[in-house]
C-alpha cells in the first residue's frame, strides 16, 4: 500500500500560515500538531506546578493558614485534573505519538489528519474553561475523582464545567487513539513488518486500545454524575436510593487503565532514548513487545485495588491484590531488559540519557511501593494517606515526566534543527532529581505514621517532614527556569544539529532537521532493524 | 538480577562477540567475577535487613492487628530494599563502568537479547510475587479479613439489610469473647459513638483494653473513613450501606481517629479520639453515661 498525497490536502497545505505562525493554526501537518500539543501542555503543566507550590506553601505549617479551606480543596483537585488531563495524557501520547508514529511506520501523515486537529483543538478550550472555573462560583472541590456524594453536595456549577471539560479531553483522547491504531496498523510503509516497528509504537497501540476501550466508560460516569448534579437524577445519590460505590468501580475502570496510558508511552519513549545514547540494540525486542501486551490486559482487571477499604467483598480484594501485583511481572522484564541494554554499551552522559536513568531509578521505587500497597492488608492502613500521593508522584513524576524531559532532550535537535545546551541540561536534571525525591520520599512516612492526603492541616509533629517536602517543591519549581532558558537560547543561539546528530537509526533521523512536510524528500526508508547498532563494527571486523 | 549480570557476562564472554570490553575472560577472572558478585550480593542482603530490623518507620502498636501488620510490613520492606538497591547499583555502575570514554568510537556490542536470561527474569518475579500474595493472604486472614462478617453482630441478626465488608478481627483471648458493639455514625465534620447497651451518645470513642470491639458505621452525608493509624485499621463509612469494623485494642492510652476520606473543606479537621482504657476504669466510665432505657 503506497500512501498517495490527497491533492486537496496540498493546496490546503499551502494555504497554511508558514514559520512559527503556523503552530497557531488549524494545520493538518502531524509534526506542527505534535509540537502544538506539547507546548500547549507545557503551559498547563506551569499552571498544574503552580497550583501544587501553593498545596506545598500550605502544607509547610500544620495550621489552614494560607488560603481558605474550599479553596484549597479546589487548588488540591485543579492540581490533579490538570496534571493528569491536560499534561502527562496530552503530551505522551499526543506530543510524541503524533510527531513520531508517522515517521516510524514510514508515512506521510496519521491516518486522519483532520481528526488528529479537531483532537488536539479540544484541548486548549476545555483546559481554559477548567481553569476559568475559579472566576465563576468557585472551581470542583472533590478531588480530580469527584466521588459522589461530595461532589454532588459541593457548589454545582464548579463541578458541571470540571465533568463538560473532562468529557472534552476524554473526546480528545479517544479521537487521538483511534487514529493512532489506525495509523499503525493500516499506514505502515510497504514491506515493514510489526515486529520490526520501533517499541513507541507498540507502547501507543496497546496505550490507545486502553484509551478506546475505557475512556467511554469514564465519559458515561461523568454524563451519569452530571444528570445527579442538574437533574436530580439518584444513580449515585444515596438519598435517591443511588449507589456511590458504583460510581466508583465505574470511575477506576478508566482511572487505572489512565495510569498506563501515562506510564506506558513513557515505557516505549524510553525504549528508543536508551538504545541511542547506549549504541546498543534494545534488549529483548521479542519480550518487551509481549510484556506491554500484558500490561495492556491486565491493566483492564485491577481496578478495585483503589477500593480496598470501600467495603467490597473478601474474594474481590483476594482477585484484585493477585492481578495488581502480577502487573510488576511485565513491568520488572521491561525495566531488567533496560538495564541490559544498558550493559555493555558505550553510554553517552547526557541529559537524555540523565532524565531515563533518573526514571528508572525512579519508577522501580515507585513500582515497590505500588507492589505493596496491592496487598489488601497493607494497604488498610495506608490508603488515602500521603504514603499513597507519594506512591503515584514517583510513577507519574519520577516516572513519565522524567521521560517527557528526556525525550525533550532527544528530540529537539529534530524538531529546532538546534542542539540544546548540554550544561543547562545536566543541571536541571540534578536539581529536578534532588528536587524530586526531597518532596516524594519524606512522604511516605507521613503517611505511615497518620497523614492523611487531600487535608490543609496536620498534627504538628509532622511539620518538620513535611517542610522538608515542600523544601523538595520549592527546588522542582525552580528546575523549570534553567530549563525554559534552554529551550529559548537554544532556539535562537543553538548549535547547529544537524540531520542526525546522535547517529540514531530510527528512520525520523533519516531526513532533514526540522523534517519537510511530507516527512521525507523521496521515498519513506524502510528501517528494518530500528535497533541495530554494534552490527556494523562487527561486520568491518 | 546480579546473577543476570554474571549470566549475560559469561555469554558475551563465552562465544560470540570478540570486541568486548568484557571479552575473553579466562577461568580465573570468571571466578574473580564471580566472587565480587557473591560480595556484592550479600552486602545488598545484609545491608536491606539491616535496614528493615532497625529502621522503624511506623507508629505504636495498640491492637492485636498492628503486630500482624508490621510482620508483613517488614518483610515487604527488605524485599523492597533489596530489588531497588540492586537496580540501583546496576544503573549507576552501568553508567559509570561503560560510559563512552573521549578516545573510543563506535557503538557498544550488538547483544539484541538472551532467551534463557529473559526467562529467569520472568520466572523469579514471578515466584517473588507470588509468595508475597500468598504470604499477604495469610496476613489477612489472620487480621481476620477473610471471616463472614454477619455472624455474631447482635444488630444485624433484627433485620437482614445488606451489610457491606470491613474487616473482622478474631483474638484467642478469653475476654475478646464478649462483644462490645458500638454503632458509629459519620457527618460532616464529626464521628458520633453511640452505645446501644447504655443507651447514650458520645464524641469520643472509649473502648475496654483487650476485648473485641464491634462496630457498624454508617454515614449521614457524603463518604468519610474510620481510621486509628496506631491500630493499622481503616473501613470508609458509605452513606447508605452500613459497613462494618471489629478490632481488638492492647494498649492502654489516647489513639487519635483520622477521617481518611475527602469530606469537604474541614476534612483536615475531622478527628476524635479513641481512649483505651482497662476494663475498671472504662466501667466507671460508661455507668456514670448510661441512660435509663426509656420505652416509648
Amino acid at each position: 500500500m503506497t500512501i498517495s498525497i490527497d491533492p486537496q490536502k496540498t493546496n490546503n497545505e499551502s494555504l497554511q500560515p508558514k514559520g512559527w505562525l503556523r503552530y497557531f493554526s488549524f494545520s493538518l501537518d502531524h509534526k506542527v500538531i505534535g509540537i502544538q500539543y506539547l507546548v500547549c501542555g507545557f503551559l498547563f503543566y506551569l499552571i498544574g506546578g503552580t497550583l501544587a507550590s501553593a498545596i506545598r506553601i500550605e502544607l509547610a505549617s500544620p495550621m489552614s493558614d494560607f488560603m481558605p479551606r474550599d479553596v484549597y480543596n479546589q487548588v488540591l483537585t485543579l492540581h490533579g485534573t490538570i496534571m493528569i488531563f491536560l499534561w502527562i495524557v496530552p503530551v505522551v501520547n499526543g506530543a510524541f505519538g503524533n510527531y513520531l508514529i508517522p515517521f516510524y511506520v514510514g508515512a506521510r501523515d496519521m491516518a486522519f489528519p483532520r481528526l488528529n486537529a479537531v483532537a488536539f483543538w479540544l484541548i486548549p478550550p476545555s483546559g481554559l474553561m477548567l481553569v476559568a472555573s475559579y472566576f465563576v462560583e468557585g472551581a470542583a472541590q472533590a478531588g480530580w475523582t469527584a466521588y459522589p456524594p461530595l461532589s454532588i453536595t459541593t457548589p454545582q456549577s464548579g463541578q458541571i464545567i470540571w465533568i463538560l471539560s473532562v468529557l472534552l479531553l476524554g473526546g480528545s483522547s479517544i479521537f487521538g487513539g483511534i487514529n493512532f491504531i489506525a495509523t499503525i496498523i493500516k499506514l505502515r510503509r510497504p514491506g515493514l513488518k510489526l515486529m520490526q516497528l520501533p517499541m513507541y509504537c507498540w507502547a501507543m497501540l496497546g496505550t490507545s486500545l486502553l484509551v478506546v476501550l475505557s475512556t467511554p466508560v469514564l465519559a458515561g460516569t461523568l454524563i451519569l454524575l452530571s444528570f445527579d448534579i442538574i437533574a436530580n437524577t439518584g444513580f449515585f445519590n444515596p438519598v435517591l436510593g443511588g449507589n456511590v460505590v458504583v460510581y466508583q468501580h465505574l470511575f477506576w475502570f478508566y482511572s487505572h487503565p489512565a495510569v498506563y496510558i501515562m506510564v506506558l508511552p513513557a515505557f516505549g519513549l524510553v525504549s528508543e532514548i536508551l538504545p541511542v545514547h547506549a549504541r546498543k540494540p534494545l534488549f529483548g525486542y521479542t519480550t518487551m513487545v509481549f510484556s506491554i501486551m500484558g500490561i495492556v490486559v491486565l491493566g483492564l482487571v485491577v481496578w478495585a485495588h483503589h477500593m480496598f477499604t470501600s467495603g467490597t467483598p473478601p474474594w474481590m480484594r483476594l482477585f484484585f491484590t493477585i492481578a495488581t501485583a502480577f502487573i510488576a511481572v511485565p513491568t520488572g522484564i521491561k525495566f531488567f531488559n533496560w538495564v541490559a541494554t544498558l550493559w555493555g554499551g558505550r553510554i553517552s552522559i547526557n541529559s537524555a540519557m540523565l532524565f531515563s536513568c533518573g526514571f528508572i531509578i525512579n519508577f522501580v521505587f515507585g513500582g515497590i511501593t505500588g507492589v505493596a500497597l496491592a496487598q489488601v492488608p497493607f494497604d488498610i492502613h495506608v490508603h488515602d494517606t500521603y504514603f499513597v500521593v507519594a506512591h503515584f508522584h514517583y510513577i507519574v513524576y519520577g516516572g513519565t515526566v522524567f521521560i517527557i524531559f528526556s525525550s525533550i532532550y532527544h528530540w529537539f535537535p529534530k524538531v529546532a534543527g538546534k542542539m540544546l545546551n548540554e550544561k543547562l541540561g545536566i543541571l536541571h536534571f540534578i536539581i529536578t532529581f534532588i528536587g524530586f525525591n526531597l518532596c516524594f520520599a519524606p512522604q511516605h512516612w507521613l503517611g505511615l505514621n497518620g497523614m492523611p492526603r487531600r487535608v490543609a492541616e496536620y498534627d504538628p509533629q509532622f511539620q518538620f517532614v513535611n517542610q522538608i517536602s515542600s523544601l523538595g517543591a520549592l527546588l522542582m519549581a525552580i528546575s523549570t527556569i534553567p530549563f525554559i532558558i534552554n529551550v529559548f537560547l537554544s532556539v535562537r543561539n543553538g548549535k547547529n544539529a544537524g540531520d542526525n546528530p546522535w547517529n540514531a537509526l530510527t528512520p525520523e533521523w533519516l531526513t532533514s532537521s526540522p523534517p519537510p512536510v511530507e516527512n521525507w524528500e523521496g521515498e519513506a526508508p524502510l528501517v528494518e532493524e530500528p535497533y541495530g547498532y554494534g552490527k556494523e563494527i562487527s561486520e568491518q571486523k | 538480577m546480579n546473577l543476570n549480570v554474571f549470566l549475560l557476562t559469561k555469554d558475551a564472554g563465552l562465544n560470540k562477540w570478540n570486541i568486548l570490553s568484557i571479552n575473553t575472560i579466562s577461568r580465573d577472572q570468571l571466578l574473580n567475577k564471580n566472587i565480587y558478585l557473591i560480595l556484592i550480593i550479600s552486602l545488598v542482603f545484609a545491608i536491606s535487613f539491616w535496614i528493615g530490623f532497625n529502621v522503624n518507620l511506623l507508629p505504636a502498636e495498640a491492637s492485636i492487628n498492628a503486630p500482624i501488620y508490621d510482620e508483613l510490613f517488614k518483610i515487604l520492606f527488605i524485599t523492597g530494599l533489596i530489588i531497588f538497591i540492586g537496580m540501583t547499583i546496576a544503573v549507576i555502575y552501568s553508567l559509570f563502568k561503560f560510559r563512552k570514554r573521549n578516545d573510543q568510537i563506535g557503538d557498544g556490542i550488538a547483544l539484541e537479547g538472551n532467551l534463557s536470561l529473559e526467562i529467569v527474569w520472568t520466572i523469579i518475579p514471578s515466584i517473588i510475587v507470588l509468595l508475597i500474595g500468598l504470604y499477604s493472604y495469610n496476613i489477612y486472614d489472620r487480621m481476620g479479613g477473610m471471616k463472614e462478617l454477619n455472624h455474631n453482630h447482635e444488630m444485624m441478626s433484627s433485620n437482614s439489610e445488606k451489610i457491606w465488608a470491613g474487616i473482622s478481627q478474631t483474638s484467642d483471648n478469653e475476654k475478646a469473647m464478649n462483644n462490645l458493639s458500638i454503632e458509629v455514625s459519620a457527618m460532616q465534620f464529626a464521628f458520633l459513638f453511640n452505645y446501644p447497651k447504655g443507651n447514650f451518645i458520645s464524641g469520643e470513642l472509649h473502648v475496654p483494653v483487650d476485648q473485641k470491639v464491634s462496630m457498624k458505621m454508617e454515614s449521614k452525608d457524603v463518604i468519610h473513613a474510620f481510621w486509628v493509624p496506631e491500630f493499622r485499621i481503616k473501613q470508609d463509612i458509605i452513606p447508605g450501606q452500613p459497613t462494618i469494623l471489629n478490632f481488638t485494642p492492647t494498649k492502654v492510652g489516647k489513639y487519635p481517629i483520622i477521617c481518611a476520606e475527602l469530606c469537604g473543606p474541614y476534612h483536615g479537621g475531622m478527628r476524635a479520639s479513641i481512649i483505651v482504657q482497662e476494663e475498671s476504669d472504662y466501667n466507671e466510665w460508661f455507668n456514670k453515661n448510661k441512660k435509663p432505657e426509656v420505652n416509648l
